[in-house]
């Protein structure tokens, strides 16, 4: 039986995957990845799990499928440098059951701290690249991607975009194949990767790589559009819809199982059209292979190379011209009303810190007015960057400070490092009880599961204590004038301690109290509730304060920074 | 799935209904974009729909493109291509006007008229549904169900604010 769904790119996969009969599922969350595992998750015959980083989920579901499941791996492009370790010699042990990485990049960066091209880790890790333009595609193309990893003994990597992960398409959908478990059995020379034995299997994944050209040559995911032979298009991705929008007479050869790549079919469609145009998002991959196939064709300017490819584009890039930068005028992401973040880091703003910072919501405190916020590179790394400040500029006053889902992702190596290797300072992690830039999913400090199951709770005290640092504190991060006195006295010791300020997410407390009075006569304009970034405070042409009384969640903290008591809390009338 | 009907005059079958939505984070936008995906799928359109989402702020821009027709490629509406701009934030309806159409409609007019106004405004994004169904070929049936499949609470409410637009919309409609 067929019916026909609305799906996004990742319910998509996550269907097309269940549908091919997937057993175990793994993932940190990541946008514009996360959906994926969410929608596994609703699938009961499914084994999902968020893992605590993508190392961990992507060991967990290549074991799964060494162990005869099928099995796959989702998270962001830069979700995968985590996972990178596993996946270079993956490539060596191959697998047993299918096994699928399922990465999203994020050109445009509309939700991550750098652009990557994920397509060259499959060339990197000499595995193959599968690319679907649309959910329809990813749907059918990820039953494909299982077949060709069992086929070829690999994991295959399916790169999706934000355009293609965050689309929703009428999507026609079938039912879950029931396939076996596939026999393990103890294979030293396949799965111990000592010197002796990889060697071996990097003579078999050279010849890998010339059995998946010549697959790539016959794939139908490498297909021909046959059009006016005047003007052809090599693309892959998302812009291959953009083309056939903007150009819907051209020819097209659109790739979608783009690494190794189908050399006889690029040189027969190359020569079958006047004149070539290579289109493709982010890298020029595609491109720089065409040049070592040295047929001629037209590529993009480098200016696009950064960010996104939108379809007006297409024809600026056949005429060879330049990107030209527009600046944004979107409204920017701040902090919700109410958000307990922002309590942490008014009195660390109060106090002059310099904060290392993570990712998570709480990266949004580095923009102005907030300023609270120093550094901002990976996940982890304010822990490690407050211990390599402190190396150098021992009297600084610096904080690291990130959440609890961050934290336990690779917060914890960094403070077991700054631990044993005797560094001093403050550490504060934002226990806010859930993932929350990411839109809130569970993990092993909130103590459910994906399925809002009860679990074992990581107790981030305890954890923290094991390390041996000198002082662990919990706080509520209302108690304003505590956590300021609180942080301190943590900084004028020489010590070394951990603050975790813990109070959940005002997306999951959603109880609101009464909106703050303000009263003008007793303003003086000073403009210090302003610095503290919240939504529901807008400054009027005189510099007095308007509430919005739909966004303001009443916090109170504008109460806590006004210093005249124009802004008050509500009861204290 | 049934195909579109292509008898009345306004179903073109090459016609291709691009929607805009924007507001900001925590209106509903993505909730609204998503019912009138869902219908115009439930009426046997091809749909696309693309959004950015994930920054888990309220209060950042929110946009939405809905799309459907015959065969839809693009998941992008393109600037000055927009049949209909709903906005839920008169900031962001200014700043996106640009995707509007010559001669396309821009549902902010609506609630700035006094005399179109929902009865109750926690329902706004139905009743701006409604009013979208007034111009676009999609059965009231199958917004129905779209309704009914994606709104869990306050049913009767939003039906009631959805039939008062699509009444607003098909008086005020040109003909």
């Amino acid at each position: 039986m067929q019916t026909r769904a609305l799906l996004s790119g990742d319910e998509a996969v996550a269907r097309g995957a269940w549908e091919a009969g997937l057993r175990v599922a793994c993932a940190y969350p990541g946008t514009p990845s996360t959906e994926i595992l969410e929608s596994l998750a609703t699938y009961k015959d499914i084994d999902a799990q968020w893992s605590v980083n993508e190392k961990v989920a992507f060991e967990v579901a290549l074991a799964a499928a060494i162990a005869g499941g099928r099995s796959l791996y989702a998270s962001k492009h830069v979700g995968l440098n985590v996972a990178m370790d596993p996946l270079m010699t993956a490539s060596y042990t191959g697998i047993n059951a299918g096994f699928v990485a399922v990465v999203c990049d994020d050109p445009g960066m509309a939700s991550s701290q750098n652009e990557q091209d994920t397509r060259w880790v499959g060339m990197f890790g000499k595995i193959p690249v599968i690319e679907p333009s649309s959910p329809a595609e990813a749907y059918i193309f990820i039953k494909e991607a299982f077949e060709i990893s069992e086929t070829f003994d690999t994991p295959v990597l399916f790169r999706m975009t934000t355009r293609v992960a965050h689309t929703k398409e009428t999507v026609e959908i079938g039912n879950r194949t029931n396939v076996a478990l596939k026999p393990f059995a103890v294979d030293i020379p396949k799965y111990v990767m000592v010197p002796k034995n990889a060697y071996q299997k990097h003579v078999l994944i050279e010849k890998r790589r010339h059995l998946l050209a010549a697959y790539s040559e016959s794939s139908k995911l490498n297909k021909i559009d046959k059009g006016d032979p005047k003007l052809g298009f090599i693309t892959s991705g998302v812009t291959y819809q953009y083309i056939k929008e903007t150009h819907p007479d051209a020819s097209v050869l659109k790739l979608g199982f783009t690494y190794p790549f189908c050399d006889k079919k690029i040189t027969r469609f190359a020569q079958s059209v006047k004149e070539l145009v290579v289109v493709e998002e982010l890298d020029p991959i595609i491109e720089d292979h065409m040049k070592t196939l040295g047929l001629p064709f037209k590529a993009k300017h480098e200016t696009f190379r950064i960010g996104e490819l939108l379809p007006e584009h297409i024809s600026i890039i056949c005429k060879g011209g330049k990107k030209l930068e527009t600046v944004s005028t979107a409204r920017k992401p701040v902090l919700c009303p109410g958000c307990p973040h922002r309590f942490v880091f008014s009195v660390l703003k109060k106090n002059k810190a310099i904060v290392t910072g993570d990712i998570g919501c709480y990266t949004l405190a580095a923009t102005a007015p907030m300023s609270a916020l120093h550094t901002c590179v990976c996940m982890g790394a304010s822990v490690t960057f407050h211990e390599g400040f402190r190396r150098v500029l021992p009297e600084g006053k610096f904080v690291g400070v990130l959440g609890d889902s961050t934290f336990v992702h690779s917060g914890i190596t960094g403070l077991i490092n700054a631990v044993y290797n005797n560094v001093k300072g403050l550490i504060i992690i934002l226990d806010n009880s859930t993932t929350a830039m990411t839109g809130g999913q569970n993990n092993p400090a909130n103590g459910l599961t994906i399925r809002n199951e009860k679990t074992k709770q990581l107790s981030l005290e305890a954890l923290c204590a094991a390390t041996g640092v000198d002082n662990v504190d919990v706080i509520d991060p209302k108690n304003i004038k505590e956590l300021d006195a609180l942080i301190k006295k943590r900084l004028s010791e020489n010590a070394f301690s951990v603050v975790i300020a813990r109070r959940p997410c005002k997306l999951i407390d959603r109880n609101r109290a009464a909106m703050p009075v303000y009263e003008s006569e007793k303003c003086k304009t000073c403009g210090l509730c302003f610095t503290i970034d919240c939504p529901a405070l807008t400054k009027a042409s005189d510099g007095t304060v308007m509430l919005d009384s739909s966004l303001c969640a009443g916090c109170y903290l504008c109460t806590d920074v006004c210093p005249t008591d124009a802004l008050r809390k509500a009861d204290s009338m | 799935m049934n195909k579109p009907k292509t008898t009345s005059k306004s179903n073109d079958h090459k016609k291709i209904w691009n929607v805009f939505f924007c507001g900001t984070g925590g209106q509903g936008v993505l909730t609204a974009s998503e019912i009138a995906g869902i219908a115009a799928m439930n009426a046997g359109y091809h749909v696309k729909k693309s959004e950015v989402h994930g920054m888990a702020q309220r209060g950042g821009s929110v946009e939405s493109h809905l799309r459907f027709g015959n065969e839809i490629y693009s998941p992008l509406i393109n600037p000055g291509e927009a049949d209909f701009l709903i906005a839920f934030h008169s900031g962001e309806g200014k700043r996106m006007a640009g995707f509007l159409k010559k001669g396309g409609v821009s549902l902010v007019g609506y609630l700035e008229n006094p005399q179109t106004q929902p009865s109750d405004k926690r329902f706004v994004n139905t009743f701006y549904l409604g009013i979208l169904s007034a111009y676009v070929p999609i059965p009231l049936e199958a917004w129905h169900d779209a309704l009914q499949g994606k709104l869990k609470r306050f049913q009767k409410e939003n039906l009631e604010a959805f039939d008062q637009g699509k009444n607003i919309g098909m008086s005020a409609k040109p003909a």
